[in-house]
């Protein structure tokens, strides 16, 4: 099929289906983020600030985690088709495009919505009276233009995410019509042992993802997580019994649609506790050390392009957006495997690939937190020769605390949850918990995997929010 | 004595003019209109600014070459004058020795230099829980530590009530200019500068002028002040 590391005719079905997935994907998140989002924009309700809350939680939430809530409310012997069939109806599959679509969906709403909630919530309430007063449509005066400006980016940072997602497709794809580029890729060093088409194809991944990233980037300048999304501002456009209807069923059904999954997860994981293979206790124990080593890398480089500052810097710390940890995964395998065993490698690499992976969302939560450190204590530092490292450990760290623990805590749960290049380097006890999760789903043990699921959520939310509640500790927030 | 010589500073497009001298152990008071470059002057005597021409001597050696903290010079902005995550002792203790674990003579200098601006004992508090007037002692403490001779005050105490103002400008007389410290004060008040200041260092459109005796200048202000002192 291959001839020497070129494109074969399976390459370009992956391309194909990589791309078409990804923007379907974006495409259905952005359109129901939509009126999700001008619901929350115009309705407040008990528990608003909870919901809006949670829409940022799928950031953090490990992928497979995602996969197998899923799969406990769509797959094959999950809620829906127990329905289907008491039914009498035929059973629906998961598998395939209309699954790894509906993965990312789920995945990537909550982003869109919340990215679209930040473009309502720039709108200052003033216009809104404003155009009540006049009797202007709001719709075509006031929201669509920010509509114009907001969905590009929401559009090219989800399709940009969904390139790059390796779980799902590894779950949910697969075979010759389903199969992306990051899972051909793992499918070419892992099975075939085709280092060259591995190659060629980890350099177009990343040439389709660096374009996709930069773009992104351009158009998106909105914080993926951490922003503050204020009180719903009052409407005089919206009062009518049935937009309230309309809003309220919206509402519910995005709760259900992002609570559900997870509840299953909660619900199965507490069951498959008991289930959960011995090996559960290395791999925990190898999450959390991967997790806190890419943890110390992402806060260390971030620091460092920080400070340093500058276009270059930045350009820098935006880099790892274009890669994805199989594709760097695969240049490194390129680099050690005449050198060391793989195995050798495995843990150390899922650590420097998952901290420079964590690197641009670390650089993003420090950089204004040390610019405003500088910006207000930086003459009175300088005029008592308060320079260099002393600078760094009286100044700069104790100030950007706050900062500090939150990027801690995003790359800590990012690393905990990630499952990509040690995928490629593991061998049999070296697996990870997201890794010992996909091998008990590959083997059909699902109540295992629930049980190691419910683990790996309680790892990567409680190393969140262990750094998260540090970085609150501190006198920072003081005069 | 401090003496600027032949010094143009550029900030931006604005730029000023200096040539006179401060005798050693005046209080001085810097006036004139906003934007007439008060600020920028002191700037540059504390470093932060690279004059394009012309020396800033002090005692005969020129402190241009010289790093900020290199310099005989103590100053106070006009806001953030307090590290807000550090307690008044680590405060005034920088003004010793840049580091947060003071030695033991360290505190004692410290903690009396808070007893000299009356706030025996209050040295854990951090500066939220200080008034701004106490905030403003805790400052003046640290200056009292650096024992530098040469202190400049860019409005520091403008935050505060007419009287809490008055009260920081005579402790700043008692402690600071009873150990013989040369002040440059930037003020916009005359009453300030009647009460504190011997000599008034006029900075108008784009100069700064020698000091003239305070009383005689505000009684009789050359054209260019007296518009602004109205």
């Amino acid at each position: 099929m291959r001839a020497g590391g070129g494109l074969g005719a399976a390459d370009l079905a992956a391309l194909r289906f990589t791309l078409t997935q990804a923007a379907l994907s974006a495409l259905f998140a952005c359109a129901l983020a939509i009126p999700l989002a001008r619901a929350l924009a115009r309705r407040d309700f008990p528990g608003r600030g909870a919901f809006v809350m949670l829409l940022g939680a799928p950031f953090l939430l490990p992928t497979i985690v995602a996969v197998m809530g899923l799969l406990a409310l769509f797959g094959r012997g999950g809620l829906l088709n127990g329905a289907l069939a008491a039914l009498g109806l035929p059973p629906v599959s998961i598998y395939g495009l209309h699954g790894v679509v509906l993965a990312h969906v789920f995945l990537n709403l909550p982003l869109a919505t919340r990215l679209l909630l930040l473009g309502w919530s720039a709108i200052p309430a003033e216009r809104f009276r404003l155009a009540a007063s006049l009797g202007a449509p709001v719709g075509a005066l006031i929201e669509r233009p920010m509509l114009r400006a907001t969905l590009p980016g929401a559009f090219a940072a989800i399709f940009a995410l969904c390139l790059t997602s390796f779980a799902v497709a590894l779950i949910l794809g697969g075979g010759p019509r389903a199969t992306t580029l990051e899972l051909a890729l793992y499918q070419a060093i892992r099975f075939e042992a085709d280092f060259a088409a591995a190659a060629s194809l980890a350099l177009l991944q990343y040439a389709l993802c660096g374009a996709a990233a930069l773009a992104a980037w351009r158009l998106a300048r909105a914080p993926l997580t951490g922003a503050g999304l204020g009180r719903p501002v009052e409407r005089w456009d919206a009062q009518g019994a049935g937009l309230r209807l309309l809003d309220a069923l919206i509402i519910a059904a995005g709760v259900l649609f992002v609570i559900l999954p997870l509840a299953l997860v909660l619900l199965r994981g507490l069951d498959g506790l008991a289930e959960m293979p011995p090996s559960v206790r290395g791999a925990a124990g190898r999450s959390l050390l991967v997790a806190l080593a890419a943890t110390a890398i992402a806060l260390g480089l971030a620091l460092a392009l920080a400070l340093r500052g500058g276009p270059l810097a930045e350009g820098a710390g935006a880099l790892p957006l274009a890669a994805s940890s199989l594709v760097l995964g695969t240049g490194l395998l390129l680099l050690i495997r005449p050198h060391l065993p793989l195995q050798a490698a495995a843990l150390p690499v899922a650590a420097l690939l998952d901290g420079l992976l964590a690197l641009p969302f670390a650089l993003r939560a420090l950089r204004p937190a040390l610019r405003e450190a500088e910006a207000r204590h930086g003459r009175l530092a300088t005029a008592l020769g308060i320079t260099g490292w002393r600078r760094l450990r009286i100044l700069i760290l104790p100030l950007a605390r706050p900062a500090l623990g939150f990027a801690g805590g995003l790359a800590a749960a990012l690393s905990a949850g990630s499952l990509g290049a040690i995928a490629l380097y593991a061998g049999e006890g070296q697996a990870t918990l997201p890794l010992l999760m996909a091998r008990l789903m590959g083997a059909y043990r699902m109540e295992a995997a629930a049980g190691v699921a419910l683990l790996l959520l309680a790892l990567a939310f409680g190393l969140f929010a262990v750094f998260d509640l540090w970085g609150r500790g501190g006198r920072h927030a003081r005069a | 004595m401090l003496v600027l010589e032949g010094l143009h500073l550029r900030a931006g497009d604005f730029r000023l003019t200096a040539d006179l001298t401060v005798p050693k152990g005046a209080a001085v008071a810097v006036m004139g209109p906003s934007g007439g470059g008060k600020s920028t002057l002191l700037s540059a005597i504390a470093g932060f600014l690279a004059p394009a021409a012309g020396r800033i001597l002090w005692a005969g050696r020129d402190l241009v070459p010289l790093a900020p903290a290199a310099r005989p010079v103590g100053i106070l902005f006009q806001d953030n004058n307090l590290f807000p995550h550090l307690t008044a002792l680590q405060n005034v203790a920088l003004g010793l020795r840049p580091s947060l674990r003071p030695t033991e003579a360290e505190r004692d200098r410290a903690e009396a230099a808070l007893a000299q601006v009356g706030l025996a004992g209050l040295g854990k508090r951090y500066p939220a829980e200080l008034s701004g007037g106490q905030q403003s002692r805790v400052a003046l403490a640290r200056l009292l530590v650096q024992e530098r001779p040469l202190v400049l005050m860019d409005e520091p105490f403008a935050a505060l009530g007419p009287a809490l103002r008055a009260e920081m400008l005579a402790l700043t007389r008692q402690t600071l200019m009873a150990r013989g410290a040369t002040l440059l004060l930037v003020t916009h008040d005359p009453g300030d500068a009647r009460a504190l200041a011997d000599l008034i260092l006029p900075v108008v459109e784009g100069r700064a002028h020698p000091p003239r005796p305070a009383a005689a200048l505000l009684d009789d202000p050359p054209p260019a002040l007296r518009a602004y002192l109205g």
